[in-house]
C-alpha cells in the first residue's frame, strides 16, 4: 500500500541525498519523490510517496528515521481525504493519421494539452489526481507510448 | 580571522582539550594554527588510531571526542572509527581537510567525497564551503554530537576556506530548527510504568548504552534497590550497576550468563532503560521473552517498536526519567521470583574447563585480581571480548570499552590510548587476540612516544578465535582463513617500539606477570600464550531463541 507524507527541510547542501540514503539504506521503497522551495528559500517541501510493501507498521519507523535526520523540521503523512494530490505527466504517444483524433479526443475529456506535435507523435501534458493519471495512461496505451515522464506526485492538507 | 583559526578558536570554546590526527596537505593550515593553541595533540600512526582514541577518550570521560585528518585517504582511514563510533552512540567529531572548493568533483589530488561516504554513519555531517558559516558550523557540530542519542559528527574543511577571513563571531547557542530531542519523559507514561512495576510478580531491569551515555548510575541503583528488581546489563553496559550486587545478573544474550537469559525469558515485566533489543540479545525475536509485558525508556524514539511491540513507552533521557520513576515507584510482590532467580545462579554460574594450558578466562580473573578491578579495560573483538564481560566484574561505568555495535577488531589498542589521555593517573588495559591486536599495532609508537602506560594483554592462541568457534561448531572444524600463522614474536616486537615485553606460557607465570606490567611506569605488551581451542560459552546459536543455550560443559 502507498502511503504519502509531506516533509518540510532545510533547503542545506545535501538534504535530498541524505533522506535518498536513508530510504535506500534502511530498506524503505520510494514510489516517487517531488520536492520544491516553499515561500522562505530556506525551506523545501519534499512529497514523497512509500510504498510499504504489505507492512504498514513500518510507516512508523519511517516517519521517526525522518524525524530523526537534523535537516528535517516536519513531517505529516496524508490518510485519504486530509490532502490533495497531483501530479504533472508528460506523455508522448504515437500517431497516425487514422489514430490522431482519437488521441485528441481522449485528451480533451481528460482536459489534457498538446504541448508538441509531429508527424508521428503527439505530446500531451496531463495534471490530475492518482487515478486520474492511472487512467488516461491506460486508454493511451494501446497506442504506443513512445516516452513518458512523470514528476511524482506533490500533495497539500486540506484547510 | 582565518577559517583554521576559527576552528581551533571553536574547538576551545567547546573545552575540547586533546585532539587526536594526523596531518597532510589539506590540513597544514590548521596544524600551523596549532602552534599558537595550549590544545594537547596526539600524533597517532594511522588515522583509525586517531579516530579510536577520540572515542576511547570520549567513552572513557563522557566528553566528546575530536580527531582530524587530511583529505582523501586521511578522511577514509577515519571511517571504520566514526562508523564504530555511530553504531555504539559515541559523541566525537571528527575534522578533515578537503582540497579547494574550486576542485571539488574534479577528482583532485587526494580527494574523496567523505561528506557523501560518512552521510550514513555520522549524526550529521558538513561540508564548510563559506568561511562564514564555519563558527556556526563548528558550534552546531559540537551540539550536535553531545546531545539527545550522541553520536559523531564530521566537518569537512576545504584548504580555501580554511585560509579565508571572516569576523563572523563564535555564536553563543547553536539553532537547530529540526533537532529537538525530549529529555523530560511524559509523567503519565512514567505514571504507567510505576504503576506495571506495582503489578509485576517477574521483572527485570534490562539496561543498556543509553544509560551510560546518561549518566544514570547512581539513579539506576536507587531504583533497584528501592524495588529489588534483578538488573542484566548489554556488553555497552557493563559496570552501570554493580556485577558485584546480589542483584546483579550480569551480561545477557548470545554470550551472556545463563541465569540472564532465563530471567530474561520467564519475566512477566522487562523494564528496557536506554537499550535497543539489539540481535545479540533477542536471539530468534518471534520467541523473545513470550510472557513479559515491556516497557522502554529511550531517548531516541527510532528505538521505540522497532524490533518489539512496546507496552509502556517512554521517550526521555534516561536519568531524568529514572529520577521521577524513583520519586513514586513502589516494589512488586516479587519474593518468590528472586528465589528462583538465586538457584538459577546458583545452579548455573559461569565457568571454564582447566585443560593444562593456560586458560584463557583465568588470565581475565588475573587481570581483575591484580588490578582490584579498580581499573579502564577496553577490549578488541572476539573471544577476548566475550570472556572480558563474562569473567571481569565490572562495578563503575565508562570502566569497559569495547566496540558493541560494530564489533571494530583494532578498536580497542587505540581506544586504550585514548581512556589514558582522559586519566592519566588510572591503569588503562587493552585484552586482545592475537588477531585483532595486529590491527592497529603501529599505536605502540604512539603509546611510547606520549609516555602512556597502557598494558595489553593479548590471548595468544594462534586463531581468529571466535570465527573458529564457529567453523568448529557449525562448520563441521573446517577451519578457514582463521588459523593466525606467521604472528610475530610479541616480546620482540614491543621492544621494537621501545616498549617492553612479557612472555608469559605457564599459569603460575599469569599474576606475577601482571603485577610486573602494572607497576612498570611505560607501555607493556603481554604476550599470554593460551589455551588453543577454547570455546566462548554459553553460547546462543544463530536462529535459536536465547534459552536454547549450548553451555559447553559436558
Amino acid at each position: 500500500m502507498r502511503h504519502t507524507i509531506s516533509v518540510l527541510v532545510e533547503n542545506k547542501f545535501g538534504v535530498l541525498a541524505r533522506v535518498a540514503g536513508l530510504f535506500s539504506g534502511r530498506g524503505f521503497n520510494i514510489s516517487s519523490l517531488s520536492v520544491g522551495e516553499t515561500m522562505d528559500p530556506a525551506i523545501s517541501r519534499m512529497t514523497i510517496v512509500v510504498d510499504d510493501q504489505g507492512s504498514p507498521r513500518i510507516m512508523e519507523q519511517v516517519e521517526k528515521q525522518l524525524n530523526k535526520l537534523i535537516n528535517v523540521i516536519k513531517i505529516q503523512e496524508f490518510s485519504r481525504g486530509e490532502s490533495v494530490g497531483r501530479e504533472l505527466i508528460l506523455v508522448k504517444v504515437k500517431t497516425t493519421a487514422a489514430t490522431r483524433s482519437e488521441i485528441l479526443e481522449i485528451a480533451q475529456i481528460f482536459r489534457a494539452r498538446v504541448i508538441d506535435v509531429s508527424p508521428s507523435t503527439l505530446v500531451l501534458e496531463v495534471t490530475g489526481a492518482e487515478d486520474k493519471i492511472q487512467a488516461i495512461l491506460g486508454l493511451l496505451a494501446r497506442y504506443g507510448v513512445k516516452e513518458l515522464v512523470r514528476t511524482g506526485k506533490a500533495a497539500i492538507a486540506r484547510g | 580571522m582565518k577559517g583554521a583559526k576559527i576552528l581551533l578558536e571553536g574547538l576551545v570554546q567547546e573545552g575540547v582539550e586533546v585532539i587526536f590526527g594526523y596531518p597532510g596537505g589539506a590540513v597544514i593550515d590548521i596544524f600551523d594554527e596549532l602552534h599558537n593553541y595550549p590544545l594537547k595533540f596526539i600524533l597517532t600512526r594511522h588515522e583509525q588510531g586517531a579516530a579510536h582514541a577520540a572515542d576511547g577518550y570520549a567513552r572513557a570521560s563522557g566528553k566528546t571526542g575530536v580527531c582530524i585528518a587530511t583529505s582523501g585517504p586521511g578522511g577514509t582511514n577515519l571511517v571504520t572509527g566514526i562508523a564504530t563510533a555511530y553504531m555504539d552512540s559515541v559523541p566525537m567529531v571528527a575534522l578533515t581537510g578537503q582540497v579547494p572548493t574550486a576542485m571539488i568533483g574534479n577528482d583532485a589530488f587526494q580527494e574523496a567525497d567523505i561528506v557523501g561516504i560518512t552521510r550514513p554513519i555520522t549524526k550529521h555531517n558538513y561540508l564548510v564551503t563559506d568561511v562564514d558559516d564555519l563558527p556556526g558550523v563548528v558550534k552546531e557540530a559540537f551540539h550536535i554530537a553531545a546531545s539527545g542519542r550522541p553520536g559523531p559528527v564530521l566537518i569537512d574543511l576545504p584548504k580555501d576556506v580554511q585560509q579565508a577571513v571572516t569576523s563572523r563571531p563564535y555564536p553563543k547557542k547553536a539553532e537547530v530548527p529540526g533537532y529537538k530531542p525530549v529529555y523530560r519523559g511524559h509523567p503519565r507514561q512514567i505514571k504507567q510504568l510505576a504503576k506495571a512495576i506495582a503489578d509485576a510478580r517477574k521483572p527485570i531491569l534490562y539496561v543498556g548504552g543509553g544509560a551510560v551515555a546518561s549518566g544514570a548510575s547512581a539513579e539506576l541503583r536507587k531504583l533497584a534497590e528501592k524495588t529489588s528488581i534483578p538488573v542484566t546489563t548489554t556488553l555497552m553496559a557493563l559496570g552501570i550497576f554493580p556485577e558485584t550486587s546480589p542483584l546483579s545478573l550480569g551480561m545477557l544474550g548470545m554470550h551472556g550468563t545463563q541465569y540472564a537469559n532465563y530471567a530474561i525469558m520467564d519475566a512477566d515485566l522487562i523494564i528496557a532503560v536506554g537499550a535497543r533489543f539489539d540481535d545479540r540479545i533477542t536471539g530468534k525475536i518471534d520467541e523473545f521473552a513470550p510472557h513479559a509485558r515491556i516497557a522502554h525508556i529511550d531517548i531516541d524514539p527510532t528505538s521505540l517498536k522497532k524490533n518489539v511491540r512496546v507496552d509502556v513507552p517512554v521517550v526521555g533521557d534516561v536519568r531524568q526519567v529514572l529520577k521521577e520513576l524513583n520519586k513514586i515507584v513502589k516494589p512488586g510482590k516479587c519474593g518468590p521470583w528472586l528465589k528462583q532467580i538465586r538457584a538459577w545462579k546458583k545452579e548455573y554460574p559461569l565457568a571454564y574447563r582447566d585443560t593444562g594450558a593456560i586458560p584463557p578466562q583465568y588470565v581475565i580473573e588475573q587481570v581483575y585480581k591484580a588490578t582490584g578491578g579498580d581499573a579502564i579495560i577496553c577490549t578488541e573483538v572476539g573471544q577476548n571480548q566475550m570472556w572480558t564481560a563474562q569473567f571481569y566484574p565490572f562495578t563503575e561505568p565508562r570502566t569497559f570499552l569495547s566496540s558493541g555495535g560494530l564489533g571494530t577488531m583494532g578498536y580497542g589498542f587505540p581506544a586504550a590510548i585514548g581512556a589514558q589521555m582522559a586519566f592519566p593517573g588510572r591503569t588503562v588495559i587493552d585484552i586482545a587476540g592475537d588477531g585483532s591486536i595486529q590491527m592497529n599495532i603501529q599505536e605502540l609508537t604512539t603509546a611510547v612516544v606520549n609516555k602512556l602506560p597502557v598494558k595489553i594483554v593479548i590471548l595468544n592462541n594462534g586463531y581468529l578465535g571466535m570465527v573458529r568457534q564457529w567453523q568448529e561448531l557449525f562448520y563441521k572444524k573446517r577451519y578457514a582463513g582463521t588459523i593466525l600463522e606467521g604472528n610475530p614474536d610479541f616480546v620482540k616486537l614491543a621492544e621494537a617500539y621501545g616498549a617492553m615485553g612479557i612472555r608469559v606460557e605457564e599459569k603460575k607465570g599469569v599474576l606475577p606477570a601482571l603485577k610486573k606490567a602494572i607497576k612498570h611506569p611505560g607501555p607493556v605488551v603481554l604476550d599470554f600464550k593460551v589455551a588453543g581451542e577454547e570455546n566462548v560459552y554459553p553460547m546462543v546459536p544463530a536462529g535459536a531463541n536465547i534459552r536454547q543455550m549450548i553451555s559447553g560443559m559436558a
